[in-house]
């Protein structure tokens, strides 16, 4: 059954089985690969994205329960906290792989956003959701203090 | 006519460049003018004038024919220019990877080494992402070896371009070529002044004879531009944006989707299945039956059966409506719990000769002290955060292949056989790689999307779940190390015995093969560089029953960890510092040569000429990571530090690791301090960033890692039940220092995990008095150290 998704701001039709996650709709069906699947039991952080401004694990939620919600990727994350966040992501070379990096800025952005000047167990709380591999976690801490100086 | 058209490179067109490498003009640097039509192009000069670069016409110029390369046999391969390096018209200059960017930074480090020789400006610099050839020479992104293997070949072609685009200009402004130099994207006439752009040069300069190696003058070190600097990522700017292609983001027309129920146990095989109510899930298309594995295990797919789906999905549903009976196979008896207790029985035996110097069981039976310790050490799984993904297109002919290989040229051979055509009919390019770690070494995964694409005729991706990967992987071979050491009455250590035992990763290969490889041998065993009087080292035998295989430093994990940790223990014995007493073992600056006392030791490929066992260099690293740590100052109650040093991949790697442990176990990393010598040094960002990620990655293991077997089948399946470490526990702060030399370049990508795990051990040690020699440390479930009774302290 065909319903629509508001997806950074357009509406986007989709024809997915009911139940099926929005992670595989965003990325099968729209072709919109930035978010990332890594576990699919909501573990890692992979695919996270924004419902209405709240941080969703996307492997886990039914595209067809979010009828009317506003859905933000990666691809269309903005504001000045996700700015903020881009530039000292590009400015520290954050990523290696970078893989798992759309969930940390989305996570990160988020994070910024609702508290400006967070310190240490703040960033813990925040991005302890979000695995690394490659284990930039040292940078990422640099990085989201480093964009809480320039808001 | 621009370079890429001599021929030599096949223009690249797939999912993995497209929209990535738009040629980028700088329309202020161009400008057409005249009735005539003449094309120029216009150069900002510094101060403000427009001067008009006429177009260089390069068939106006009658040349003889340009021969052959004579740079195809370069040390470490061909370093013909147009193999690496296509300059368009506008300026922009294409530089081919052959090498996986997996996080390492591949693309931009190759990018610099060639782009320094060669005088590019660094805004111009484009990647191209080549596929599996062997005109590439090797391709196997594993070994922390792109750098080493490159370094010179790529300055070669770099500067071979430059003289050439040099030769052009003279010709083109009739002087001689000394009356010419290269700089910044540009050719000046030293005369006049008057420049030329690489663009308008290159293709005159591409129909010019391409320099002999000797007739090539390649920068000095003071000269360089780009190596040695923190040039910024290809990569980065993209990933902040959600843009690049990795293997799972692959998209082709009209493509389907694919997951593959696999046996739970190596050499497990279908027995009988029904897909009558996976075909009922919706969007489900259909199954394919994929072949039984036979042993060896090689690259080959496991077995069982897909599903193929209209999204990701749906396969996924679909293969949980399936309804398979396996037939187990002849690994169904493996319980990795009982199979530690053998490894260790086995461990405790005498075993093989590997090295020998002096007396080692004479001077421990007649030491003032003897010292004995067993360690274990779980298997591991490489768990890249992108779990392997393939996407294939079967034409009916021909077979395209795109997937987060390490390796795209052995891809291409596994899947030439697995298919039965022939290789030249086969492409695969790589991908961007979420991670590897040694897993994305093995392309079992093209193989399983290749014979399903066959199978369908559609293109289709395959995805490994996360369980897949957890379940289904080469995994990093368990380990019983046994150490011995005599120590004389002034604490001196007078005896090292070493006896290391582990299914070999040649069993993959060879499921006959029970003993380690000399390579394996040299991964910190056989290659031990302590000055002990008497050293003797052993390997026992270990039959493999999961597929075991390359994880990020390989077999330097199990030996650094008991080696390092054993150190620390002599020291305890000795009453000693551990840091001064593991220097003392060390002994003086020389060169260590393991050959000379019966080892076959294989240096990672390397000659001992070129890249010696430095003593110097290790000692070196330990300073400086003790002095970067304050070693040696007063610590809160619960607090300790602990020292590893190792070298591998011809680098070497001190790693301080600071812990504070509570009274109830409960663990916190406030810092580590990583000191690393790797030779020359391409990006210092990059080293640094491999060294955190190295260690975090060998911490995270020895905290939380193991993975298990019972009846054959590996138990974890997802995290947390796999585990790895998070923000909240990740080391506070964290310092690299990169010792400054002029060596040449040794590996970065591994050698910062082998030192973690000990040094991480040797903390705890020094802050609760407690020596722990299994790892994990706290296993998947736990929030903190399982303490035993206290050694004595």
């Amino acid at each position: 059954m065909a319903i629509t998704l508001k997806i950074n701001g357009q509406s986007q039709e989709v024809d997915a089985a009911p139940g099926t996650p929005l992670l595989w709709v965003l990325r099968d069906h729209l072709g919109m690969t930035g978010t990332k699947f890594g576990c699919g039991a909501a573990q890692c952080g992979a695919c996270t994205v924004h419902v209405d401004g709240e941080l969703t694990r996307a492997c886990v939620t039914p595209h067809d329960s979010l009828d009317g919600a506003a859905i933000t990727t990666i691809e269309g994350v903005e504001g000045r906290a996700a700015d903020a966040i881009r530039k000292a992501w590009v400015a520290n070379d954050v990523p290696q792989c970078g893989y798992c990096q759309s969930g940390q800025i989305m996570a990160a952005a988020a994070l910024l956003r609702d508290n400006p000047k967070p310190d240490d167990a703040a960033i813990d709380a925040a991005m302890s959701g979000n695995l690394c591999r490659c284990a930039t976690y040292m940078s990422i801490r640099r990085a989201i203090k480093e964009a809480a100086t320039t808001l | 006519m621009l370079l890429r058209d001599l021929g030599i490179i096949p223009a690249q067109k797939s999912p993995v460049t497209d929209g990535g490498n738009r040629p980028h003009v700088n329309l202020s640097r161009r400008a057409f003018v005249g009735g005539a039509g003449l094309f120029v192009i216009g150069v900002t000069l510094a101060g403000c004038d427009i001067f008009p670069e006429p177009e260089i016409d390069a068939s106006a110029f009658d040349l003889p024919d340009a021969g052959p390369s004579p740079l195809t046999g370069v040390k470490g391969g061909d370093a013909t220019p147009m193999l690496w390096i296509a300059i368009d018209k506008d300026g922009t200059v294409k530089i081919t990877c052959h090498r996986s960017e997996m996080g390492q930074q591949v693309w931009t480090s190759m990018a610099q080494i060639i782009a320094d020789e060669l005088e590019a400006e660094w805004e111009n610099v484009q990647i191209v992402q080549a596929e599996g050839h062997e005109r590439y020479g090797d391709q196997n992104t594993d070994g922390s070896r792109s750098v080493r293997f490159n370094f010179h070949r790529l300055r070669v072609a770099g500067a071979a371009m430059r003289q050439m685009l040099v030769a052009a200009a003279a010709l083109y402004w009739e002087l001689p070529a000394e009356k010419c130099s290269a700089k910044g994207g540009r050719v000046s006439n030293t005369e006049n002044g008057n420049t030329l752009s690489y663009g308008n040069l290159a293709e005159l300069a591409g129909r010019l004879e391409i320099p002999a190696e000797e007739e090539i003058t390649l920068k000095s070190r003071k000269e360089w531009r780009y190596i040695n600097t923190e040039m910024p990522s290809f990569t980065v700017p993209r990933l902040v944006k959600g843009e690049g292609t990795f293997g799972i983001d692959v998209q082709r027309p009209g493509m389907v989707y694919a997951v593959v129920a696999r046996p739970p146990q190596v050499f497990g095989r279908v027995a009988s299945f029904d897909d009558a109510k996976a075909r009922k899930v919706p969007g489900v298309l259909g199954t394919v039956r994929l072949p039984d594995a036979k042993p060896p295990a090689l690259f080959q797919p496991l077995g069982g059966v897909a599903v193929v789906a209209r999204d990701t999905w749906a396969a996924i549903e679909g293969r949980r409506a399936l309804e398979v009976e396996w037939a187990s196979g002849p690994n169904a008896g493996y319980d990795s719990e009982a199979y530690a207790e053998q490894l260790k029985a086995t461990a405790k035996r005498s075993g093989k000769l590997r090295r020998a110097r002096g007396d080692a069981p004479g001077a421990l039976a007649s030491a003032s002290k003897r010292v004995v310790a067993d360690y274990y050490t779980p298997h591991l799984g490489q768990t890249p955060m992108e779990p392997p993904c393939a996407t294939a297109e079967w034409t009916g002919d021909t077979l395209e292949c795109w997937a987060s290989v390490q390796d795209p040229q052995s891809t291409r051979g596994a899947l030439a056989e697995a298919l039965g055509i022939d290789k030249e009919k086969i492409t695969v390019t790589p991908t961007w790689l979420g991670g590897a770690f040694g897993r994305k070494s093995k392309p079992d995964f093209v193989i399983e999307a290749a014979l399903i694409a066959r199978e369908v005729g559609k293109p289709v991706k395959l995805t490994w779940t996360r369980e897949d990967d957890v379940r289904h992987g080469y995994y990093h071979s368990v380990s019983a190390q046994h150490l011995e050491g005599g120590l004389a009455a002034d604490g001196t250590c007078t005896a090292w015995l070493h006896r290391t035992v582990f299914p070999p990763i040649s069993s993959t290969f060879d499921n006959s093969v029970t003993d380690p490889s000399d390579g394996e041998m040299g991964m910190g065993a056989s290659d031990v560089p302590f000055a002990v009087p008497n050293l003797r080292v052993e390997s026992g035998s270990a039959k493999a029953h999961l597929r075991i295989g390359w994880l990020r430093s390989v077999a330097n994990i199990y030996h650094a960890f008991a080696v390092q940790s054993f150190a620390a223990e002599l020291a305890h014995a000795a009453g000693r510092d551990q840091k001064d007493y593991l220097l003392d073992l060390i002994g003086p600056a020389r060169l260590v040569d393991p050959t000379a006392e019966g080892a076959k030791y294989g240096n990672y490929g390397a000659s001992l000429e070129d890249y010696p066992i430095d003593t110097a260099r290790l000692r070196g690293v330990i300073e400086k990571a003790a002095a970067m740590a304050k070693w040696g100052r007063k610590l809160p109650k619960g607090r300790g530090l602990g020292i590893a040093a190792h070298r591998s991949f011809l680098s070497y790697v001190a790693t301080v690791v600071e812990v504070e442990v509570s009274a109830d176990g409960a663990l916190r990393i406030p810092g580590v301090w990583v000191a690393v010598d790797a030779g020359t040094v391409i990006n210092p960002r990059h080293v640094r960033a491999q060294m955190e990620g190295g260690t975090i990655y060998g911490l995270s293991n020895a905290l939380y890692g193991a993975i298990t077997a019972k009846n054959g089948a590996v138990v974890q399946d997802n995290f947390p039940s796999w585990r790895l470490m998070r923000m909240e526990e990740a080391p506070r702060a964290f310092e690299v220092e990169i010792i400054p030399s002029d060596a040449p370049p040794g590996g970065v990508g591994e050698p910062g995990t082998p030192p973690a795990a000990p040094a991480l051990a040797n903390a705890i040690f020094a802050a609760t008095g407690h020596r722990l020699r299994t790892l994990p440390l706290i296993g998947p479930d736990a929030n903190k150290l399982t303490l035993p009774a206290a050694t004595s302290a």
